[in-house]
């Protein structure tokens, strides 16, 4: 099958410092034609000036990028096939929303604007504004002015920074679907800056998580969160629970771990981390993973279960869930999830809880990591 | 009681205005006065009421012929002014380059400078090298201080323009000279008028270092200078009145323009 | 749909040298016009002062660098009387522009309301129209037989000011205090504008702030608007206290001989006596001590806010 690759985004060893400062670590990239990929990461990260290096707006200390055969490294942006939505979408004041979105083509030379214009307008579901300046529209219009001033040039690749980020939450959800189901319509490479983790699982069919310049983890959204590997990762995508273990033995595909007095099992080819024997792993598993029984009901937990067990600390009725924080020799503060079915109502804090899981659903992590990577970020996002 | 109060809660208010008051009375004196029929050479004295002074503008000897030089003098250092320093103000907001303490304390130093002091060694400078004193040098020196101020008005403009938009205007295949006529140059535009108001303002007024300069050309202000020993016309105060009235319009109309283009956030 | 992390190499590609900083010398080239005119006729002017203070000669014979300090000296003991006055007046003129121009300052920036615009139209417009006209006024405002004068002299209030040596006899023109005056008039907006600047930027949540946490509406200006103002008063103090200090046109016009600034002698040595080297040796001596206050300011408040 001949793939049209003109599409492609490839970077290769692309980095950037200013002066000892380095932004952005020597990194390898492809993005494949049509699809949608997310660079999600903390503010700082790097991803934003990744995103930069691909439309030209900001110059590489090292490395080439190519889109598709044609190498743009040394081309200015206006040279380049691509098209961006800025995060402060960047409109001119001076200009109305028709000429804001003819102005690319015009650049280029093209004489009768008019038609395509209009079309892009409907397509973003602006027809009336046309004639509008932009201090006059709100910030969810401003924003498909900016995608459709973009997208009208035919842009071998969209690329996007954080353009949802100054919309209400409501509106960001809409928009997110917007641009999801334009990508799909208009078959072109969307390249998505984000900070916001849910955004770029729902839109992207490929994530990239970027930290302190490097790329951690590049995968599917599910890929991502079921099979970290790396803590920050781990702990960025949502929550998991990580326990300090020793490697004891190895039982068929399957690694047996030691932590605080009890044994854990974990899927070998889930295991990221170097597993000698007497090694230490870190043992990650997710809090709607996890399964809460009564210290009573002990004994009719099915055979082959992880199982840890604990007090509750604390419990946080959420609605659609409760959330439990709880006491364990194995882990300070282990968090559950469980899904509202039925309230056992002897769940209160200061009760005695085992805690267990199916092995398949464990990971293991490099001890060597920090095992507070990338929990701090989400903290202050949550605030 | 309740008077002390109202007093002190609208000190602030009160004094502001007497200070306002302290500001203006001389701009109504002056205009007052342009009605007046002055009995001896001098228009200090209130005599009686006439328009005589309106109806005859130019009826002094030589003064419409130093308000025609003020005129060319201050069109053309505004426009030299307004270019050079519109470039600076650039140079200063979008780029980085070195010495910029040094830079910037060039331009800073004629704005602090007494008059004086820079309209004598220009004159130091002219006799030395052997220049006719006249219309050139006048202009030469206008440029010179009327360029820091330029470079302030268009300084702030530039300033609080959002860089992203001449990045947009790249991305969308505009080459640097598109961006700079189609994105730059109108969003600045309001800064670089000011820059040029104040530059054609302060050109025109300007005594000190122009009556150092001028050898025997005589400008405005080197003519009402004269007079204050001859004696003054009415004409002058009509003069100055028009101004007056001039600049009020001009500083209302462009501020008006300034708050309209304020909604749309540059 | 798999992305792949690292991109195997299809052909071998070229070793590339680092990629080309563009336009590094843009900036270079937009300074160079206006910085060199400024370098030739403000920078270099200085530079030939410095040379003609040291030269000897006449107008007839010609002038020669030769290295006569003894002008400075000369220069400096006959005239430090109109050094001094123009520091006394400039500085009476400094303080009054911040007493009078502060209020005023402070009302546009949080009193004024729908007012705003048009209170700034009366400070900025007459700024515009010519000074020397506006200050002949000021001849006709303190005219002996006119009103103010008249009032002062019932109210007794010139008998005080003559005892301060501010006045003499019943007169106002052709004293020190007519002299500030003009000043002061003249130099107002200087300090109003980099005033406003200032107190604008200030959010007023600030006071509120403040009588929240129990302080009086005067607390809040010593403990919070003042101190924040501060770049304004520093700035405005500079910029209304140096061009005074050289200033001649109101002491000429609104003053005597006895209100000569040193401004008025630099003029008359230039201009009428024409004796150059004591001229320009005045001039440098004005400007060195401008250069330090200004050096002083730059050194506590960096350059980056000058301009």
């Amino acid at each position: 099958m001949t793939k049209d690759t003109s599409g492609d985004v490839r970077l290769s060893g692309i980095s950037k410092t200013y002066g000892s400062f380095t932004a952005v670590h020597p990194l390898d990239l492809t993005v494949p034609q049509g699809s949608f990929f997310a660079l999600l990461g903390a503010s700082g990260c790097g991803k934003t000036t990744t995103l930069r290096m691909i439309a030209g707006l900001e110059e590489l200390s090292s490395g080439t990028v190519f889109l598709g055969d044609l190498e743009v490294t040394n081309l200015p942006p206006y040279k380049r096939p691509v098209n961006t939505v800025f995060q402060s979408y960047a409109l001119f004041p001076h200009l109305d929303i028709f000429e804001n979105v003819a102005f690319g083509l015009r650049r280029r030379g093209i004489k009768s604007v008019k038609k395509q214009v209009e079309d892009m307008l409907e397509l973003v579901q602006l027809g009336e504004q046309a004639r509008k300046k932009p201090h006059q529209l709100s910030g969810g219009q401003q924003q498909r002015v900016a995608v459709a001033r973009a997208l009208i040039n035919s842009p071998k690749v969209l690329l996007l920074d954080e353009p949802l980020g100054a919309l209400d939450l409501k509106l960001r959800r809409q928009m997110q679907l917007e641009l999801k189901r334009i990508q799909t319509e208009v078959g072109i490479t969307f390249v998505h800056v984000t900070h916001d983790q849910e955004e770029a699982m729902t839109m992207a069919d490929t994530v990239a998580v970027m930290n302190a310049g490097r790329v951690e983890q590049l995968g599917s959204p599910a890929d991502l969160y079921e099979n970290p590997n790396t803590t920050f990762v781990a702990n960025f995508l949502g929550t998991s629970n990580l326990i300090e273990a020793e490697v004891d033995t190895k039982s068929g595909d399957d690694i047996v771990l030691k932590a605080g007095g009890g044994k854990l099992v974990l899927p070998g080819a889930r295991c990221s981390a170097p597993t000698t024997t007497g090694g230490k792993v870190l043992v990650g598993v997710r809090p709607e993973k996890i399964s809460l029984a009564h210290a009573d009901e002990a004994g009719e937990i099915p055979e082959g279960r992880n199982r840890i067990t604990g007090k509750i600390a604390d419990s946080s009725f959420i609605g659609v869930s409760t959330q439990y924080v709880i006491d364990s020799p194995v882990c300070p503060e282990f968090e559950v999830y469980a899904q509202n079915i039925d309230r056992d109502a002897r769940l209160v804090p200061g009760a005695e809880v085992v805690l267990h899981w199916n092995p398949a659903h464990t990971f293991g992590l490099d001890a060597a990591q920090d095992i507070d990577a990338g929990v701090a970020e989400v903290e202050e996002e949550a605030a | 009681m309740p008077f002390v109060n109202w007093l002190k809660r609208h000190l602030v208010v009160i004094a502001g205005l007497v200070t306002l008051g302290y500001l203006l009375l001389p701009n109504v004196v002056v205009t007052v006065f342009s009605f007046n029929k002055p009995k001896g050479r001098f228009n200090y004295q209130w005599q009686q009421f006439s328009t005589d002074a309106w109806k005859d503008p130019c009826g002094v000897a030589d003064m419409c012929g130093s308000l025609s030089i003020s005129l060319q003098i201050a069109l053309w250092a505004t426009v030299g002014a307004t270019l050079l320093g519109t470039m600076i103000a650039f140079a200063l907001v979008r780029y980085r380059f070195r010495a910029r303490g040094t830079v910037n304390s060039l331009i800073f130093l004629p704005m602090a400078m007494p008059e004086v002091v820079m309209a004598a060694s220009l004159l130091t400078l002219f006799l030395n090298l052997g220049a006719q004193l006249g219309f050139w040098t006048i202009l030469i020196a206008h440029i010179m201080f009327c360029l820091s101020f330029v470079v302030v008005a268009v300084k702030a403009r530039v300033m609080s323009m959002d860089p992203r938009l001449e990045q947009a205007a790249q991305d969308l295949y505009a080459g640097p000279v598109q961006t700079f006529l189609r994105v730059t140059l109108p969003i600045a535009a309001p800064g670089i008028a000011a820059g040029a108001l104040l530059s054609f303002a302060l050109s025109f007024d300007d005594f000190i270092i122009t009556n150092f300069n001028a050898g025997s050309t005589v400008t405005f202000p080197m003519f009402v200078w004269g007079s204050a020993q001859r004696g003054t016309p009415v004409q002058i105060n009509v003069i100055g009145t028009a101004m007056f009235l001039v600049a009020v319009l001009l500083v209302l109309s462009s501020m008006l323009i300034g708050n309209r283009r304020n909604k749309q956030k540059a | 749909m798999a992305a792949v992390t690292e991109a195997p190499p299809l052909a071998p590609v070229p070793e590339k040298k680092p990629p080309r900083k563009r336009g590094r010398l843009v900036p270079y080239w937009l300074l160079l016009p206006g910085l060199l005119w400024l370098i030739i006729f403000f920078a270099l002017p200085m530079i030939y002062q410095a040379s003609t203070s040291v030269q000897t000669g006449s107008l007839e014979e010609g002038y020669k660098v030769t290295w006569h300090f003894i002008t400075y000296w000369d220069a400096l003991s006959e005239y430090w009387p109109q050094f001094l006055r123009s520091v006394l007046y400039a500085a009476a003129a400094t303080i009054l522009c911040l007493v009078l121009g502060y209020p005023l300052a402070y009302l546009i920036a949080f009193r004024a309301g729908r007012w705003r615009n048009l209170i700034m139209v009366l400070v900025i417009a007459p700024f515009f129209t010519s000074f020397l006209i506006r200050t002949l006024a000021w001849k006709t405002i303190l005219a002996d037989s006119g009103p103010v004068v008249s009032t002062l002299n019932t109210l007794h209030v010139l008998d005080v000011t003559n005892w301060l040596g501010w006045t003499s006899g019943d007169r106002v023109l052709a004293t020190p205090l007519a002299v500030v005056c003009g000043l002061t008039y003249n130099f107002l907006p200087f300090m109003i504008l980099p005033l406003y600047t200032s107190l604008e930027r200030i959010d007023g949540r600030l006071h509120e702030a403040a009588g929240d946490l129990y302080a009086k509406p005067w607390t809040t200006f010593r403990k919070v608007t003042f101190p924040l103002s501060m770049p304004g008063v520093v700035s405005g103090t500079l910029l209304t206290f140096i061009p005074a200090a050289g200033d001649y046109v109101n002491a000429e016009l609104l003053g005597s001989t006895d209100t000569r600034m040193i401004g008025n002698v630099i003029q008359t040595q230039f201009l009428r006596i024409l004796d150059y080297p004591t001229a320009a040796a005045l001039s440098f001596i004005l400007m060195a001590a401008i250069l330090l206050m200004v050096t002083i300011y730059i050194r506590r408040s960096g350059t980056e806010d000058l301009v």
